[in-house]
Protein backbone atom coordinates (compact mmCIF):
# COMPACT_ATOMS: atom_id res chain seq x y z
CA UNK A 1 0.00 0.00 0.00
CA UNK A 2 2.94 2.32 0.82
CA UNK A 3 4.72 1.75 -2.36
CA UNK A 4 1.03 2.05 -4.70
CA UNK A 5 0.93 5.55 -2.40
CA UNK A 6 4.66 6.68 -3.49
CA UNK A 7 3.98 5.47 -7.08
CA UNK A 8 1.06 7.72 -7.47
CA UNK A 9 3.31 10.68 -5.83
CA UNK A 10 5.66 10.27 -8.68
CA UNK A 11 3.04 9.75 -11.07
CA UNK A 12 1.29 13.10 -10.14
CA UNK A 13 4.02 15.15 -9.36
CA UNK A 14 2.28 18.26 -9.69
CA UNK A 15 -1.20 17.65 -7.89
CA UNK A 16 1.17 16.79 -4.91
CA UNK A 17 3.39 19.84 -5.07
CA UNK A 18 1.03 21.89 -4.95
CA UNK A 19 -1.11 20.46 -2.10
CA UNK A 20 2.34 20.46 -0.48
CA UNK A 21 3.33 23.95 -1.92
CA UNK A 22 -0.45 25.21 -0.15
CA UNK A 23 0.27 23.18 3.16
CA UNK A 24 3.50 24.75 3.32
CA UNK A 25 2.27 28.32 2.46
CA UNK A 26 -0.55 28.23 4.70
CA UNK A 27 0.88 27.44 7.32
CA UNK A 28 3.93 30.06 6.80
CA UNK A 29 1.74 32.81 6.34
CA UNK A 30 -0.40 32.08 9.27
CA UNK A 31 2.66 31.87 11.50
CA UNK A 32 3.87 34.80 10.43
CA UNK A 33 1.15 36.82 10.79
CA UNK A 34 0.65 35.26 14.24
CA UNK A 35 3.90 36.11 15.38
CA UNK A 36 3.62 40.15 14.30
CA UNK A 37 0.41 39.95 16.55
CA UNK A 38 1.71 37.81 19.69
CA UNK A 39 4.60 39.04 20.14
CA UNK A 40 3.59 42.89 20.64
CA UNK A 41 0.57 42.04 22.18
CA UNK A 42 2.61 40.22 24.63
CA UNK A 43 5.35 43.07 25.38
CA UNK A 44 2.24 45.30 25.49
CA UNK A 45 0.27 43.66 27.96
CA UNK A 46 3.58 42.20 30.30
CA UNK A 47 3.33 45.72 32.57
CA UNK A 48 -0.56 46.16 32.16
CA UNK A 49 -1.85 43.57 34.40
CA UNK A 50 -5.35 44.11 34.51
CA UNK A 51 -5.00 44.41 30.68
CA UNK A 52 -2.79 40.77 30.57
CA UNK A 53 -5.45 39.51 32.87
CA UNK A 54 -8.29 39.61 30.27
CA UNK A 55 -6.29 38.98 27.17
CA UNK A 56 -4.78 35.97 28.68
CA UNK A 57 -8.27 34.71 29.92
CA UNK A 58 -9.38 35.28 26.25
CA UNK A 59 -7.04 33.37 25.09
CA UNK A 60 -7.58 30.16 27.30
CA UNK A 61 -11.01 30.23 26.30
CA UNK A 62 -10.01 30.51 22.77
CA UNK A 63 -7.41 27.25 23.92
CA UNK A 64 -10.59 25.19 24.56
CA UNK A 65 -12.38 25.75 21.28
CA UNK A 66 -11.73 22.88 19.02
CA UNK A 67 -9.28 23.96 15.64
CA UNK A 68 -11.94 21.72 13.62
CA UNK A 69 -14.62 24.50 14.39
CA UNK A 70 -12.35 27.24 14.45
CA UNK A 71 -11.44 26.42 11.08
CA UNK A 72 -15.15 25.48 10.28
CA UNK A 73 -16.97 29.13 11.15
CA UNK A 74 -14.51 30.62 9.04
CA UNK A 75 -16.30 29.22 6.39
CA UNK A 76 -20.18 31.33 6.66
CA UNK A 77 -17.81 34.54 7.86
CA UNK A 78 -15.25 34.60 5.23
CA UNK A 79 -16.27 32.13 2.34
CA UNK A 80 -14.20 29.37 1.19
CA UNK A 81 -10.54 29.49 0.29
CA UNK A 82 -7.10 29.53 1.25
CA UNK A 83 -7.71 32.96 3.09
CA UNK A 84 -10.56 31.82 5.74
CA UNK A 85 -8.34 28.76 6.83
CA UNK A 86 -5.06 31.04 7.15
CA UNK A 87 -7.25 33.33 9.38
CA UNK A 88 -8.21 30.56 11.20
CA UNK A 89 -4.53 28.86 11.38
CA UNK A 90 -3.44 32.56 12.64
CA UNK A 91 -6.07 32.22 15.52
CA UNK A 92 -4.97 28.67 16.62
CA UNK A 93 -1.07 29.69 16.57
CA UNK A 94 -1.74 32.83 18.78
CA UNK A 95 -2.15 31.00 22.14
CA UNK A 96 1.25 29.21 22.53
CA UNK A 97 2.84 32.04 21.06
CA UNK A 98 1.32 34.60 23.51
CA UNK A 99 1.18 32.67 27.00
CA UNK A 100 4.98 31.48 26.42
CA UNK A 101 6.00 35.06 25.49
CA UNK A 102 4.45 36.46 28.08
CA UNK A 103 5.28 34.24 30.87
CA UNK A 104 8.97 34.47 29.53
CA UNK A 105 8.83 38.20 30.08
CA UNK A 106 6.93 38.55 33.18
CA UNK A 107 9.10 36.02 34.30
CA UNK A 108 12.63 37.53 33.52
CA UNK A 109 15.24 37.59 36.71
CA UNK A 110 14.11 40.98 38.67
CA UNK A 111 17.66 41.36 39.66
CA UNK A 112 18.18 41.55 36.73
CA UNK A 113 15.68 44.15 35.77
CA UNK A 114 16.70 46.02 39.13
CA UNK A 115 20.51 45.85 38.16
CA UNK A 116 19.59 47.27 34.69
CA UNK A 117 17.60 50.08 36.20
CA UNK A 118 20.84 51.09 38.58
CA UNK A 119 22.61 51.61 35.26
CA UNK A 120 20.40 54.14 34.15
CA UNK A 121 18.09 52.49 31.34
CA UNK A 122 15.16 53.73 30.84
CA UNK A 123 12.07 51.40 30.42
CA UNK A 124 12.29 51.25 26.97
CA UNK A 125 15.74 50.09 26.96
CA UNK A 126 15.26 47.41 29.70
CA UNK A 127 12.80 46.23 27.10
CA UNK A 128 15.01 45.65 24.53
CA UNK A 129 18.18 44.85 26.59
CA UNK A 130 17.16 42.81 29.26
CA UNK A 131 13.82 41.73 28.64
CA UNK A 132 13.64 40.26 25.23
CA UNK A 133 16.78 38.80 24.64
CA UNK A 134 16.09 36.81 28.32
CA UNK A 135 12.68 35.70 27.25
CA UNK A 136 13.85 34.59 23.75
CA UNK A 137 14.30 31.41 24.58
CA UNK A 138 10.54 30.94 25.62
CA UNK A 139 9.26 32.77 22.84
CA UNK A 140 11.06 30.14 20.24
CA UNK A 141 9.70 27.64 22.78
CA UNK A 142 5.91 28.59 21.99
CA UNK A 143 7.11 29.29 18.26
CA UNK A 144 7.72 25.70 18.22
CA UNK A 145 4.65 24.81 19.21
CA UNK A 146 2.29 26.71 17.38
CA UNK A 147 4.04 25.56 14.21
CA UNK A 148 3.29 22.16 15.04
CA UNK A 149 0.07 22.68 15.91
CA UNK A 150 -0.80 24.91 12.66
CA UNK A 151 0.73 21.78 10.33
CA UNK A 152 -1.79 19.82 12.37
CA UNK A 153 -4.39 22.42 11.90
CA UNK A 154 -3.72 22.93 7.39
CA UNK A 155 -4.34 19.19 7.49
CA UNK A 156 -8.19 20.07 8.19
CA UNK A 157 -8.18 22.63 5.73
CA UNK A 158 -9.53 20.84 2.90
CA UNK A 159 -12.61 20.44 4.88
CA UNK A 160 -13.68 24.47 4.19
CA UNK A 161 -12.18 24.60 0.81
CA UNK A 162 -8.49 25.26 1.44
CA UNK A 163 -6.55 22.66 0.21
CA UNK A 164 -3.14 21.24 1.67
CA UNK A 165 -2.16 18.07 1.88
CA UNK A 166 -5.32 16.38 3.78
CA UNK A 167 -7.04 17.35 0.50
CA UNK A 168 -5.47 13.07 -0.16
CA UNK A 169 -6.92 12.19 3.02
CA UNK A 170 -10.65 13.74 2.37
CA UNK A 171 -10.52 12.07 -0.60
CA UNK A 172 -9.33 8.70 0.55
CA UNK A 173 -11.72 8.99 3.01
CA UNK A 174 -14.27 9.51 0.44
CA UNK A 175 -13.36 6.76 -2.16
CA UNK A 176 -12.26 4.49 0.86
CA UNK A 177 -8.49 4.67 -1.14
CA UNK A 178 -6.25 3.35 1.06
CA UNK A 179 -2.91 4.75 -1.19
CA UNK A 180 -4.32 7.79 -1.51
CA UNK A 181 -4.96 8.40 2.33
CA UNK A 182 -1.62 7.79 2.93
CA UNK A 183 -0.17 10.53 0.03
CA UNK A 184 -1.96 12.78 2.55
CA UNK A 185 -1.41 11.20 5.75
CA UNK A 186 2.54 10.09 5.42
CA UNK A 187 3.92 13.14 4.33
CA UNK A 188 1.86 15.28 6.78
CA UNK A 189 2.98 13.39 9.45
CA UNK A 190 6.85 13.55 8.77
CA UNK A 191 6.39 17.24 7.96
CA UNK A 192 5.27 17.66 12.15
CA UNK A 193 7.95 15.68 13.23
CA UNK A 194 10.36 17.33 11.04
CA UNK A 195 9.54 20.77 12.70
CA UNK A 196 9.26 19.51 15.84
CA UNK A 197 12.83 18.15 15.78
CA UNK A 198 14.32 20.58 13.51
CA UNK A 199 13.21 23.18 15.66
CA UNK A 200 14.18 21.24 18.82
CA UNK A 201 17.62 20.67 17.06
CA UNK A 202 17.24 24.71 16.57
CA UNK A 203 16.65 25.65 20.40
CA UNK A 204 18.98 23.33 21.97
CA UNK A 205 21.92 25.41 19.74
CA UNK A 206 20.68 28.85 19.85
CA UNK A 207 19.48 28.53 23.48
CA UNK A 208 21.18 25.94 25.46
CA UNK A 209 24.02 27.85 26.97
CA UNK A 210 21.80 30.63 28.08
CA UNK A 211 18.91 27.87 29.78
CA UNK A 212 21.97 26.09 31.69
CA UNK A 213 23.37 29.20 32.67
CA UNK B 1 -27.87 15.18 22.82
CA UNK B 2 -26.68 11.94 21.44
CA UNK B 3 -23.77 13.35 20.01
CA UNK B 4 -22.79 14.72 22.91
CA UNK B 5 -22.87 11.68 25.16
CA UNK B 6 -20.78 10.00 22.08
CA UNK B 7 -18.40 12.47 22.59
CA UNK B 8 -18.10 12.22 25.81
CA UNK B 9 -18.38 8.59 25.87
CA UNK B 10 -14.81 8.18 22.97
CA UNK B 11 -13.08 10.93 25.25
CA UNK B 12 -13.60 9.57 28.81
CA UNK B 13 -13.19 6.00 27.52
CA UNK B 14 -9.66 6.64 25.36
CA UNK B 15 -8.62 8.11 28.82
CA UNK B 16 -9.26 5.36 30.77
CA UNK B 17 -7.72 2.75 28.19
CA UNK B 18 -4.32 5.56 27.97
CA UNK B 19 -4.17 5.73 31.86
CA UNK B 20 -4.21 1.81 32.02
CA UNK B 21 -1.17 1.63 28.85
CA UNK B 22 0.12 4.41 31.02
CA UNK B 23 0.38 3.25 34.41
CA UNK B 24 2.11 -0.15 33.28
CA UNK B 25 4.54 1.33 31.34
CA UNK B 26 5.05 4.20 34.09
CA UNK B 27 5.52 1.83 36.75
CA UNK B 28 7.89 -0.29 34.13
CA UNK B 29 9.74 2.89 33.41
CA UNK B 30 9.90 4.43 36.85
CA UNK B 31 13.28 3.13 37.87
CA UNK B 32 14.73 2.94 34.28
CA UNK B 33 15.76 5.98 32.62
CA UNK B 34 16.57 4.42 29.60
CA UNK B 35 13.61 2.87 28.97
CA UNK B 36 11.60 5.53 29.72
CA UNK B 37 13.84 7.38 27.64
CA UNK B 38 12.54 5.35 24.34
CA UNK B 39 9.58 5.12 25.71
CA UNK B 40 8.79 9.33 26.02
CA UNK B 41 10.11 9.47 22.20
CA UNK B 42 7.74 6.83 20.76
CA UNK B 43 5.01 8.33 22.79
CA UNK B 44 6.28 12.04 22.18
CA UNK B 45 6.17 10.86 17.93
CA UNK B 46 2.62 10.22 18.18
CA UNK B 47 1.81 12.89 19.55
CA UNK B 48 3.39 15.53 17.42
CA UNK B 49 1.43 13.27 13.74
CA UNK B 50 -1.77 14.89 13.47
CA UNK B 51 -4.57 13.84 14.29
CA UNK B 52 -6.24 13.59 11.01
CA UNK B 53 -2.80 12.00 9.58
CA UNK B 54 -3.16 9.60 12.42
CA UNK B 55 -6.43 8.76 11.89
CA UNK B 56 -5.65 8.19 8.51
CA UNK B 57 -2.87 6.10 8.93
CA UNK B 58 -5.46 3.77 11.19
CA UNK B 59 -8.08 3.63 8.56
CA UNK B 60 -5.69 0.93 6.27
CA UNK B 61 -5.75 -1.28 9.37
CA UNK B 62 -9.29 -0.88 11.25
CA UNK B 63 -11.59 0.21 9.49
CA UNK B 64 -13.90 3.46 9.96
CA UNK B 65 -15.90 3.82 13.10
CA UNK B 66 -15.34 4.00 16.42
CA UNK B 67 -12.68 1.74 16.87
CA UNK B 68 -10.01 3.62 14.90
CA UNK B 69 -10.95 6.72 16.82
CA UNK B 70 -10.56 5.02 20.59
CA UNK B 71 -7.16 3.68 18.95
CA UNK B 72 -6.40 6.94 17.86
CA UNK B 73 -7.69 9.30 20.60
CA UNK B 74 -5.83 6.70 23.38
CA UNK B 75 -2.06 6.70 21.37
CA UNK B 76 -2.28 10.44 21.92
CA UNK B 77 -2.74 10.97 25.81
CA UNK B 78 -0.01 8.34 26.36
CA UNK B 79 2.60 10.86 26.66
CA UNK B 80 0.61 13.11 28.92
CA UNK B 81 -0.23 10.59 30.98
CA UNK B 82 2.97 8.77 31.14
CA UNK B 83 4.77 11.86 31.81
CA UNK B 84 2.83 12.64 34.96
CA UNK B 85 2.62 8.99 36.19
CA UNK B 86 6.90 9.10 35.60
CA UNK B 87 6.74 12.79 37.38
CA UNK B 88 4.76 11.19 40.14
CA UNK B 89 6.44 8.28 41.09
CA UNK B 90 9.92 9.85 40.88
CA UNK B 91 8.57 12.58 42.99
CA UNK B 92 7.80 9.75 45.84
CA UNK B 93 10.98 10.51 48.50
CA UNK B 94 13.43 7.91 49.04
CA UNK B 95 12.92 7.83 53.20
CA UNK B 96 8.95 6.78 52.75
CA UNK B 97 10.41 3.90 50.45
CA UNK B 98 12.99 2.86 53.19
CA UNK B 99 10.68 3.15 55.69
CA UNK B 100 7.91 1.11 53.90
CA UNK B 101 10.37 -1.65 52.67
CA UNK B 102 11.84 -1.68 56.58
CA UNK B 103 7.87 -2.47 57.56
CA UNK B 104 8.34 -5.72 55.54
CA UNK B 105 6.24 -4.65 52.60
CA UNK B 106 7.28 -6.49 49.17
CA UNK B 107 7.49 -4.96 45.78
CA UNK B 108 3.35 -5.22 44.82
CA UNK B 109 2.67 -4.14 48.39
CA UNK B 110 4.49 -0.80 48.32
CA UNK B 111 3.65 0.35 45.07
CA UNK B 112 0.02 0.34 45.79
CA UNK B 113 -0.18 1.07 49.29
CA UNK B 114 2.61 4.16 49.15
CA UNK B 115 3.91 4.84 45.71
CA UNK B 116 0.58 4.91 43.39
CA UNK B 117 -1.20 6.73 46.89
CA UNK B 118 1.70 9.31 46.66
CA UNK B 119 1.77 9.77 42.67
CA UNK B 120 -2.09 10.51 42.76
CA UNK B 121 -2.02 14.54 42.33
CA UNK B 122 -0.11 14.38 40.04
CA UNK B 123 -1.96 11.45 37.98
CA UNK B 124 -5.23 13.07 38.26
CA UNK B 125 -3.64 16.12 36.90
CA UNK B 126 -2.10 14.35 33.78
CA UNK B 127 -6.03 12.74 33.30
CA UNK B 128 -7.38 16.29 33.71
CA UNK B 129 -4.71 17.51 31.05
CA UNK B 130 -5.21 14.20 28.75
CA UNK B 131 -8.95 14.63 29.02
CA UNK B 132 -9.44 18.08 28.13
CA UNK B 133 -6.98 17.66 25.10
CA UNK B 134 -8.62 14.37 23.72
CA UNK B 135 -12.44 16.30 23.90
CA UNK B 136 -10.78 18.70 21.67
CA UNK B 137 -9.54 16.64 18.81
CA UNK B 138 -12.18 13.60 19.10
CA UNK B 139 -14.11 16.47 17.12
CA UNK B 140 -11.71 15.30 14.25
CA UNK B 141 -13.04 11.54 14.57
CA UNK B 142 -16.37 12.65 13.22
CA UNK B 143 -14.07 12.47 9.53
CA UNK B 144 -14.02 8.52 10.25
CA UNK B 145 -17.33 8.08 11.37
CA UNK B 146 -16.28 7.82 14.92
CA UNK B 147 -19.16 9.82 16.13
CA UNK B 148 -19.29 12.81 18.92
CA UNK B 149 -19.95 16.48 18.54
CA UNK B 150 -17.62 16.80 15.30
CA UNK B 151 -20.55 15.67 13.46
CA UNK B 152 -22.47 18.30 13.97
CA UNK B 153 -19.63 20.35 13.18
CA UNK B 154 -19.19 18.44 9.54
CA UNK B 155 -23.47 18.66 9.23
CA UNK B 156 -23.17 22.94 9.50
CA UNK B 157 -20.24 22.88 7.57
CA UNK B 158 -22.07 20.22 4.03
CA UNK B 159 -25.19 22.73 4.98
CA UNK B 160 -23.74 25.56 5.25
CA UNK B 161 -25.58 26.00 8.69
CA UNK B 162 -23.16 28.62 10.98
CA UNK B 163 -25.39 27.42 14.04
CA UNK B 164 -24.65 24.04 13.95
CA UNK B 165 -21.23 24.75 13.73
CA UNK B 166 -21.33 27.20 16.35
CA UNK B 167 -23.38 24.36 18.45
CA UNK B 168 -20.36 21.91 18.05
CA UNK B 169 -17.82 24.21 18.72
CA UNK B 170 -19.02 25.68 22.02
CA UNK B 171 -20.47 22.59 23.41
CA UNK B 172 -17.03 21.00 22.65
CA UNK B 173 -15.63 24.14 24.59
CA UNK B 174 -18.11 23.89 27.42
CA UNK B 175 -17.54 20.19 28.22
CA UNK B 176 -13.40 20.57 27.93
CA UNK B 177 -13.61 23.55 30.33
CA UNK B 178 -16.06 21.68 32.69
CA UNK B 179 -13.92 18.82 33.10
CA UNK B 180 -10.90 20.99 33.56
CA UNK B 181 -12.42 22.62 36.56
CA UNK B 182 -13.85 19.53 38.12
CA UNK B 183 -10.63 17.48 38.01
CA UNK B 184 -8.54 20.62 38.68
CA UNK B 185 -10.75 20.82 41.84
CA UNK B 186 -10.21 17.04 42.68
CA UNK B 187 -6.71 17.68 42.56
CA UNK B 188 -6.58 20.64 45.06
CA UNK B 189 -9.03 18.44 47.28
CA UNK B 190 -6.64 15.89 47.11
CA UNK B 191 -3.52 17.83 48.03
CA UNK B 192 -5.58 19.29 51.07
CA UNK B 193 -6.34 16.29 52.20
CA UNK B 194 -2.93 15.09 52.20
Amino acid sequence: MLSTAFNWIIAHPTEFNRALGQHLLMSAVSMVFALIISLPLAVLIVNRSNLAFGVINIINALRTIPSLAILAIMMPLLGIGLWPSIVALTVLAMPPILLNAYVGLRDVDPDAVEAALGMGMNRGQVLRKIRIPLAAPAMFAGARTAAVQVLAGATLAPFIGGGGLGDFIAVGISMMDMSRLLVGAVPIALLALGTEFGLGLVEKIFFSERNTA
Amino acid sequence: MEATWQHLLLSVSSVLIGLVIALVLGILCARRPKLYSIVLTITGIIFVIPSLALFALLIPLLGLGFKPALVGLSSYCLLILLRNVVTGLRGVPAEVLDAADGMGYNGWQRLTRIELPLALPLIVSGIRIALVTVIGIATVAAFIDGGGLGTIILMGIDQSYPEKILVGGILTALLATFFDLVLGQAEKAMVRWR
